[in-house]
């Protein structure tokens, strides 16, 4: 009865580890308040996108995730 | 045609460009472009993460955008994950078409759109220590010419 939360980049360090259950459904308040301190403001800053089920959200305030879904906190992108 | 992967092993660019070459007789030329992880004095490793139901996914769409931006015969996007040292390839991109500058726009186009729009993040170690690396102001420079 969880969404699985996924932590990539410097968000994951923040978290202290790559994923973490959270008890599910959840929404955007929900999330933030299941981010305790500096992941929760990382979380809102604006270069911060989520990822519902791989697919990315336009407006990530808009979230609702159901039990089982898996949601993904991903920070800027540096490749190559 | 489309040679899309993310490696969790090693990086080939050799043998990848004998085959998408061979893929590719119709091709007047091919452009690539192998990134390197800087050899840097300071920069003892270099880690790349991804997210796999995003990152493979992202790159189709991108080889996708290439080739309906330049008319080509092929396009190669190779991305490394995992620890890499200094003088590792961590990127190759190769483009094919019937005349160089399509082929050469092509793989800047893809190049620049890796570096810092596609699902990757890089952190490099230093001193014994990890520090994420996020895009420079360039990187969004060039970027940004595309649009």
């Amino acid at each position: 009865m969880t969404v699985k939360l996924v932590f990539l980049g410097k968000l994951a360090d923040l978290a202290g580890a790559a994923e973490k259950d959270v008890p599910g459904p959840l929404d955007w308040r929900g999330l933030l308040e299941a981010l305790p301190g500096p992941l929760g403001e990382a979380a809102r800053g604006e270069k911060v996108k989520l990822a519902l089920n791989g697919t990315v959200l336009a407006d990530k305030t808009a979230l609702a995730a159901r039990t089982g879904d898996e949601v993904a906190l991903l920070p800027p992108v540096s490749g190559g | 045609m489309k040679d899309i992967r993310v490696l969790h092993g090693e990086l080939a660019p050799g043998p990848a460009m004998t085959a998408f070459n061979a893929a590719h007789p119709e091709a007047g030329g091919i452009v690539s472009f192998v990134g390197k992880v800087r050899p840097d004095r300071y920069v003892e490793e270099l880690e790349l993460k991804h997210y796999a139901p995003l990152t493979l996914k992202g790159m189709e769409e991108l080889a996708d955008a290439t080739l309906a931006r330049w008319p080509l015969d092929g396009v190669l996007l190779h991305h490394r994950t995992g620890v890499m040292r200094p003088g590792d390839p961590i990127v190759l991109v190769a483009a094919a078409a019937r005349h160089r500058r399509d082929a050469f726009e092509a793989a800047q186009f893809a190049m620049d759109h890796l570096k810092s729009d596609a699902w990757f993040w890089k952190r490099e170690k230093r001193a014994g220590e990890w520090h994420w690396i996020e895009p420079r102001d360039q990187d969004h420079a060039d970027l940004a010419r595309w649009s």
